[in-house]
């Protein structure tokens, strides 16, 4: 109490220092009412529609199913994984183990993974309707929405994963290379096992991304409101469903269910992410005491 | 047989590591290649400042679109700036600290919703608003900047953090050293020292901003004309795209992804003066 007076007594000489702190505080409620808001009203509006009929095994028009769309996404989020996961890892791979410091690819692949995550995802959306649907002719389909995505993910995953390689001691390499094991088996027994906390999180943020992403898809996987049937099938992930009954207009309660779903999954996906985070932390600190 | 497969497997990850360099050749390749006949066919100027477009008379300037997506972009920098630099004042330096971890989980989460659920949340909740109390139809250029201006918060806020908790502690404590409150030394010694980060996230909450498509979308009214007044419905480039490629054919679709060039074009801009902000700092 005696502090809060003291406090008090200096801000009433200082009243700059006060509106400073007011409006600090201020900034940070409105920011987290704002979330709070946001999450509290879709949960309140969706969460009393969330009826089984939204999970039926097929989608009409009058029981507006989530279900094949909630399939969709995880089987885009899959393939889209499948691609990018290798790739970027791949990629880290010899940029942080191969390619010297300082080389002009390392450079080169620096500046476009940042232009690649800078892009717009309507943008993406666009490129791949025009290469992956109209000139490789895999039609609007779960492959071309997937590899649109894959590159879309690509510099999250190759950043985290270089990340995460570049963090794993010097000593490790040195010692399985003195224990007479080549590059390669050095690469995948010792280097990548101890990068994985990081890797994953990445795979995670990019699982994220997935989730959510729309606009890119529209154009690339089409709105078809049924389980795909195949890789070259047109299918809506959960957002594109969510995207096009909202705009219907005539299912506003279910567009509110829908929201509930998709931010459950964010929010798992988030709880994951900040489970991997602490992961890693540890695992940074078992390296340091082995040093 | 183990020297080949070492020479091969580095092959292979030297040929992944070409992947996101081939990756942005091809988008601009297929996007210049297919975009650029078309502002030839109708005139860079008339595609760059034309003020009508109306594809059904074969009018496509995009001069409107443009304007709008400068306008939004403002009007969330407007919101988002402030609200988020400052908040990232409070997690660096005000917070106590058992709020900081719930808060960060809570700016990440904020990160994470997608686009169609604040585009969503717009529509039910701040469309209404606008309309009743502020005048309009609701869908307005306001009503996006508030929306826009809300999701690039998260962006703004952790790089700006991040920077803030660079500053070494010796410029703080010698702030306080000399007499000032602790406000006094955060905002005249610490946040000065910070500003190429905050620079560099403004920079990147521009980015997201210019490129949101969904959620501008379902709260800008979409207007293909230069808005006159703030409650006025604009129409943003990349809704532009999302909105009439479902259904165009032709010049019409090229002018569309000519529109996507201009979009390009600006983000490449953004991300140049963002590399150049890292590199002074």
């Amino acid at each position: 109490m005696n502090t809060f007076k003291r406090k008090w007594r200096s801000y009433r000489r200082d009243v700059k220092s006060l509106l400073l702190c007011l409006a600090v505080w201020l900034a940070a409620a409105v920011t987290m009412l704002a979330l709070a808001f946001i999450i509290g009203y879709i949960l309140v509006k969706g969460i009393p529609y969330l009826t089984p009929e939204l999970f039926a095994r097929e989608y009409t028009s009058k029981n507006v199913s989530l279900f094949p769309a909630l399939v969709n996404t995880l089987s885009m989020t899959v393939l889209a994984l499948l691609f990018a996961v290798p790739t970027g890892i791949g990629a880290a791979v010899y940029l942080t183990e191969y390619a010297g410091r300082g080389s002009r690819l390392v450079k080169l692949v620096g500046v476009t993974a940042e232009t690649l995550s800078g892009i717009p995802s309507i943008v993406y959306g666009l490129f791949g309707s025009l290469f992956f649907v109209k000139y490789l002719g895999f039609g609007l389909s779960l492959l071309s929405g997937a590899l649109t995505l894959a590159i879309m993910i690509l510099p999250l995953v190759m950043r985290t994963t270089e990340e995460a390689l570049k963090s794993v001691p010097d000593s490790y390499r040195e010692g399985s290379f003195g224990l007479g094991a080549g590059k390669l088996h050095t690469v995948f027994s010792i280097v990548l096992p101890c990068a994985i906390p990081g890797i994953l999180s990445g795979v995670i943020l990019g699982i994220g991304r997935i989730v959510g992403e729309s606009a890119a898809l529209i154009f690339t996987a089409g709105t078809v409101a049924e389980v795909a049937s195949g890789l070259f099938a047109s299918a809506r992930t959960l957002s594109v469903h969510m995207y096009v009954i909202s705009g219907e207009g005539l299912y506003i309660n279910q567009t509110y269910a829908t929201a509930v779903v998709l931010l459950v999954l964010v929010i798992l996906i988030n709880a994951v992410s900040g489970y991997a985070a602490k992961r890693i932390g540890g695992g940074r600190g078992n390296g340091e005491k082995d040093r | 047989m183990r020297d080949f497969k070492e020479k091969g497997m580095r092959l292979l990850f030297f040929l992944t590591a070409c992947v996101s360099v081939a990756a942005v050749v091809l988008i601009c390749l297929f996007l210049f290649a297919s975009g650029f006949p078309a502002i030839r066919e109708i005139g860079v100027f008339q595609f760059l400042f034309g003020t009508r477009w109306k594809p059904a008379n074969n009018l496509y300037g995009i001069f409107p679109m443009i304007v709008g997506s400068v306008y939004v972009t403002a009007g969330a920098l407007a919101i988002g700036v402030p609200v988020g630099v400052l908040t990232a004042v409070f997690m660096a330096e005000f917070v106590p600290k058992r709020l900081y971890k719930p808060m960060k989980a809570a700016v990440n989460l904020m990160a994470g919703i997608p686009s169609v659920v604040y585009g969503f949340f717009g529509l039910v909740v701040l469309v209404p608003f606008v309309r009743e109390n502020i005048g309009g139809r609701g869908q307005s250029c306001l009503t996006a900047s508030v929306l826009l201006g809300l999701m690039i918060l998260p962006t703004v806020i952790s790089v700006s953090e991040t920077s803030i908790r660079a500053v070494p502690r010796s410029y703080y404590e010698g702030g306080l050293a000399l007499g000032a409150s602790h406000e006094r030394s955060v905002f005249h010694t610490v946040l000065p020292a910070a500003k190429g980060g905050i620079f560099a996230g403004i920079v990147l909450g521009t980015g997201r901003a210019v490129g949101e498509t969904m959620a501008v979308m379902m709260v800008a009214g979409n207007q293909a004309v230069i808005p006159r007044k703030i409650t006025s419905g604009v129409r943003t480039l990349t809704a532009n795209i999302v909105l009439e490629m479902g259904y165009s054919t032709d010049l019409h679709r090229e002018a569309l992804i000519a529109t996507a060039v201009v979009l390009f074009v600006f983000i490449l801009l953004i991300n140049l003066s963002l590399s150049f902000v890292k590199r002074k700092t």
